[in-house]
C-alpha cells in the first residue's frame, strides 16, 4: 500500500498505555530540561557580557594584558591616544575618551558565605555618555569628584542586596551609593561606578587601568588601529568594546557547554534506553496486530515508519514538556565569579529559538534512536507467525 | 524466612522472563548510578583539595581583595608577630605558556624561605641550590615537567599578562610531593628577578608581594594569630586579610558555589529520570502479569504476596543495577581522573558516595514498585482473570 498508516493510529497507540508513555516520556523530558538548562546557561552568560559595552567603542589596555584589572595606562599615553585619529569629538570639539580605572572589591555576599569580587569602575563623565544602555533606575548619577558611587541593578538585589544610602567601604574611604542603573541585562549591572580620579586617589595610583574610546563611525576602527600600529611606543592592544568584553565569557561558556553536554550524553543513555524499553514492548505487544496489517497489505516499511513516527512523537511530547519547564528557568538569576575575570557577574537564563529548536531536535533524536531497533524487529516478523502468536 | 527466600526465587524468575527488556533496565540503573557517584565525586574533589590545607599555615593578603598587593616590608613585621614561625611570599604570574589552553599556576617566590614553608614539596638539595645560584631559574612541579616533558635545563618561554614582556626561564629543579595528594603543577620562579625587572618597566608593580604565606608555631591558635596579624596593619594603606590556607581555598570555590550547586542538583536528576525509566517496566511487567496474579489471588496466596513478587522483583532489579554501576563507579573515576589531571588534585570516590549510591538504587526499586502495586490492589480477581493484556 503506498499510503502507510494514518497518524491517528500511531497517536492513539500511545495513548492507549498512559502511565508507561507518560513515564517514559517523563524521563526523556526531565533529559531535555538538563540539556536546556546548560545551553540557556550559556546563553545567558554569553549575551550579558557580549552585550557589555558597544561595538563603536573602542578598548583600550597594556599589551599582553587581557584583562582591565592586569592592566596599566599611563596618563601619557592616554594623552596619546586622544590626539589619533578615527575618534568621534562632541560638539564643544574635545574627542570623547573615557580613562577608566578598574579594581576588584571584595564585598561579602548576604546569602552564604564567602566573598564576592565586586568590579569597581572609576569612569568618568564620557564614559556613561558612551554607553547610551546605561539608565538611572532609581537615584541618581554620581557627582564628579565626590565619594559618591551608583550601583548596577544586578547588585541591588540577589546576594548582594545593596541599596540606595548604604555605604562600602573600600581602600580607606567610606562610599555612599547613591543611584542604581540599569544597563540593560549586561555586563555592568554587575558593577560599581564612581568618579575615576576620586578612585585613583583612594587606591593610591597614578595610571589609568583603561582608556575607552568613541568612533567617528563604524568604518574608523581601521584608521585608528593603523594609527596605533604607527605608534609602536604606545604598546596597547585594542579591540571593540563589545568584542572585548564577549571575549571573556569564552572560558566560562566553554566549560559550562562542556561539562553540561557531557552530563546529557550520560543521561540521555538512560532516557534512551527507556525509549527503547516502551517501544519494544509496545512491539511485544501488537505482534498480531503487525500481522494483520501485514496480511491486509502494509508494507515493512509502513510498519517501521509507524512505530518510528510512535517513537519520535513521544520523543517530540517529551521535548515540549522538558522545554516548558526549562522556560520557567528563565526568572532564574545567577550570580557567579567568571573564572575569566575572577569578578562577580549576574545574568539570566534565557530561552532562544535556536535552543529552543536543538532541544527538540535532540529529543526527537533521542526517540528515534530508542525506536528504531523495535520498529526493525516489528517489521521483520514472518506474516504467519505473527498471526499465531498470542 | 524460607517464605522470604521463595519469594525472592520466584521473583528473580520474573525478572528474567524478558530478558531484553531487564537487561536494558539494569543497563540504564547502572548508568544512571555511576553518573550519580561521578558527579558527587566531581564535587567531593573540589573541595577535597582545600581540605588537605596544612593547619598550622595562614595565609595573609590586601583586604581590598587579591587583586591589590601588599607591600614587602609586611613580611618583615608578620614575621615579629608573636607565634609566627616561618614567613615566606608569592606572586601570581600569570604567565601564559603557547597558549591559553596551556595553563598551570606559576608563582613568583622567595627562593631562600618559599620550600621551608612547604616542606611536603619535597626538593633535591643539589637542584635546590642550582635555583638559588641562578636567577631566571625555576623549580616545576612534576606533573607539568612530566605533561610537556621538560628536563633539568630546558629553556621555558612565558608571556607576561601581570608583568609585561616574553621572560625565558630555565628548569632548575623539579620537586614532588611528599605524598600523592600534593598539589605538583607549579611552576616556581624568584620574586627577586621579576621583581627588579618589573621596576625598570612598571615602577608601581615594584616590591609588591600577593600574599603572605605563615607558618605559625601553634596551630589551634589560627584564629587568635590571623586577628594578631591584621590588627598590626589596621588602619594603614594596605589593611589585611589573614585566614588559614583550608579557608583560603575555600574562598575560591565558594566562587563557583553555584555551579556546583547546579551539578549537585543535576545529580540527583538522574535518579529521577532512571526511576521513570524504571518504573515504567515494573508497570509493563505488572501489567503483562495481570492475569498471573489474579490466578495466585484465586488459588488463595493473599495480596501481600502479590506485592512482595512485584516489590521482590523490582528491588532486586534495581540492586544488581546498582551494584554494577557502584562497582563499574571505581575505574571510570579513575579514567576520568586521568584525564582532567589538570583539574583535580585528589579524585577519590568517598565511603559516603557508595552509600547514597546503594541508597539511591534502593529506592530506585521501591519507588518503581509503587504504580504497579497500587494497581494490583484496585483490580478485583474476576476483571483480573479477564484481562487482555
Amino acid at each position: 500500500m503506498k499510503q502507510g498508516l494514518s497518524f491517528a493510529y500511531v497517536a492513539r497507540n500511545l495513548a492507549a498505555r498512559k502511565l508507561t508513555t507518560i513515564l517514559t516520556a517523563s524521563g526523556m523530558a526531565l533529559v531535555v530540561f538538563v540539556f536546556a538548562a546548560v545551553l540557556m546557561t550559556s546563553a545567558g552568560l554569553q549575551k550579558t557580557l557580549g552585550g557589555t559595552g558597544s561595538y563603536n567603542n573602542v578598548m583600550i589596555i597594556r599589551k599582553g594584558s587581557q584583562t582591565e584589572v592586569q592592566s596599566t595606562v599611563t596618563r601619557e599615553q592616554a594623552n596619546l591616544i586622544s590626539t589619533l585619529p578615527g575618534l568621534a569629538s562632541n560638539p564643544a570639539g574635545n574627542v570623547i575618551i573615557s580613562p577608566e580605572v578598574l579594581v576588584l572589591v571584595n564585598l561579602p555576599r548576604k546569602q552564604g558565605d564567602g566573598l564576592a569580587n565586586i568590579v569597581v569602575r572609576g569612569t568618568t563623565p564620557n564614559g556613561i555618555l558612551m554607553r547610551p544602555q546605561i539608565h538611572i533606575q532609581s537615584g541618581q548619577q554620581f557627582r564628579a569628584g565626590s565619594s559618591e558611587i551608583m550601583i548596577g541593578s544586578g547588585l541591588a538585589h540577589g546576594k548582594l542586596g545593596l541599596q540606595i544610602g548604604d555605604t562600602i567601604t573600600f581602600g580607606l574611604r567610606e562610599w555612599r551609593i547613591v543611584g542604581v542603573f540599569d544597563a540593560g541585562g549586561s555586563g555592568f549591572d554587575s558593577e560599581v561606578w564612581g568618579d575615576n580620579e576620586q578612585m585613583m586617589q583612594a587606591f593610591r595610583r597614578d595610571s589609568y587601568s583603561s582608556v575607552v574610546v568613541s568612533l567617528r563611525d563604524r568604518s574608523s576602527y581601521d584608521t585608528f588601529a593603523e594609527a596605533v600600529r604607527q605608534q609602536p611606543r604606545l604598546n596597547i592592544d585594542i579591540r571593540r568594546e563589545s568584542l572585548f568584553y564577549a571575549d571573556q565569557s569564552e572560558k566560562m561558556t566553554n566549560f559550562i557547554t562542556i561539562l553540561g553536554t557531557t552530563i546529557t550524553i550520560v543521561f540521555s543513555l538512560g532516557a534512551t534506553i527507556g525509549a527503547m524499553i516502551t517501544m519494544y514492548s509496545s512491539v511485544a505487544n501488537r505482534t498480531r496486530e503487525i500481522g494483520t496489517l501485514r496480511a491486509l497489505g502494509f508494507q515493512r516499511g509502513n510498519i517501521v515508519w509507524a512505530f518510528l513516527q510512535e517513537a519520535m512523537l513521544l520523543g517530540g511530547i517529551a521535548g515540549v514538556i522538558g522545554l516548558i519547564a526549562a522556560a520557567f528557568m528563565q526568572l532564574v538569576e545567577i550570580s557567579t565569579t567568571n573564572i575569566q575575570t575572577f569578578s562577580e557577574v549576574v545574568f539570566k537564563l534565557i530561552l532562544t529559538p535556536e535552543i529552543a529548536a536543538q532541544v527538540l531536535c535532540f529529543s526527537l533524536f533521542m526517540g528515534v534512536l530508542g525506536g528504531v531497533l523495535p520498529a526493525v524487529r516489528a517489521s521483520r516478523l514472518e506474516i504467519v507467525d505473527a498471526l499465531r502468536s498470542n | 524466612m524460607k517464605k522470604a527466600r521463595y519469594v525472592l526465587r520466584l521473583a528473580s524468575r520474573n525478572m528474567w522472563r524478558n530478558r531484553l527488556r531487564s537487561l536494558l533496565t539494569i543497563a540504564g540503573i547502572a548508568v544512571a548510578i555511576i553518573s550519580f557517584g561521578l558527579l558527587r565525586t566531581v564535587v567531593d574533589s573540589w573541595y577535597a583539595g582545600a581540605e588537605l590545607a596544612a593547619s598550622g599555615r595562614l595565609i595573609t593578603r590586601n583586604a581590598a581583595s587579591l587583586a591589590f598587593p601588599l607591600p614587602l616590608s609586611y613580611g618583615e613585621r608578620i614575621r615579629r608577630v608573636q607565634g609566627v614561625d616561618q614567613v615566606t611570599w608569592a606572586n601570581w604570574f600569570g604567565g601564559i605558556y603557547i597558549d591559553e589552553k596551556h595553563f598551570f599556576p606559576q608563582f613568583a617566590v622567595d627562593a631562600d624561605s618559599y620550600f621551608k614553608v612547604y616542606p611536603e614539596y619535597v626538593l633535591d638539595d643539589q637542584q635546590l641550590l642550582a635555583f638559588k645560584k641562578d636567577r631566571r631559574g625555576v623549580v616545576v612541579g612534576s606533573k607539568t615537567a612530566t605533561k610537556y616533558g621538560w628536563k633539568l635545563g630546558d629553556q621555558v618561554p612565558l608571556r607576561g599578562t601581570i608583568y609585561p614582556g616574553v621572560w625565558s626561564f630555565t628548569i632548575r629543579g623539579i620537586y614532588h610531593g611528599r605524598d600523592d595528594k600534593v598539589d605538583t603543577s607549579q611552576f616556581l620562579m624568584h620574586w627577586d628577578y621579576v621583581n627588579e625587572n618589573v621596576k625598570a618597566i612598571l615602577p608601581s608593580l615594584a616590591d609588591k608581594v600577593g600574599i603572605f604565606v605563615v607558618n605559625i608555631k601553634n596551630p589551634s591558635n589560627a584564629a587568635l594569630e590571623s586577628q594578631a596579624i591584621d590588627s598590626v596593619f589596621r588602619n594603614s594603606l594596605a589593611e589585611t586579610r589573614t585566614e588559614t590556607q583550608k579557608s583560603f581555598q575555600l574562598g575560591f570555590i565558594s566562587m563557583v558555589d553555584t555551579i556546583l550547586l547546579a551539578i549537585q542538583t543535576v545529580a540527583y536528576v538522574v535518579i529521577l529520570i532512571i526511576m521513570a525509566v524504571m518504573a515504567n517496566t515494573m508497570a509493563m511487567a505488572a501489567r503483562e502479569r495481570t492475569r498471573e496474579y489474579a490466578t495466585l489471588r484465586a488459588l488463595g496466596f493473599n495480596q501481600a504476596f502479590v506485592y512482595s513478587l512485584i516489590v521482590g522483583e523490582s528491588v532486586s532489579m534495581a540492586v544488581v543495577g546498582g551494584g554494577l554501576g557502584v562497582l563499574l563507579t571505581f575505574p571510570l573515576a579513575k579514567g576520568f581522573f586521568s584525564v582532567t589531571r589538570d583539574m583535580f588534585v585528589v579524585f577519590d570516590v568517598t565511603p559516603t558516595t557508595i552509600t547514597l549510591q546503594i541508597m539511591a538504587s534502593l529506592l530506585i526499586g521501591l519507588m518503581a514498585a509503587l504504580a504497579p502495586t497500587i494497581n494490583s490492589t484496585k483490580i478485583k480477581i474476576v476483571d483480573g482473570l479477564r484481562a487482555v493484556t
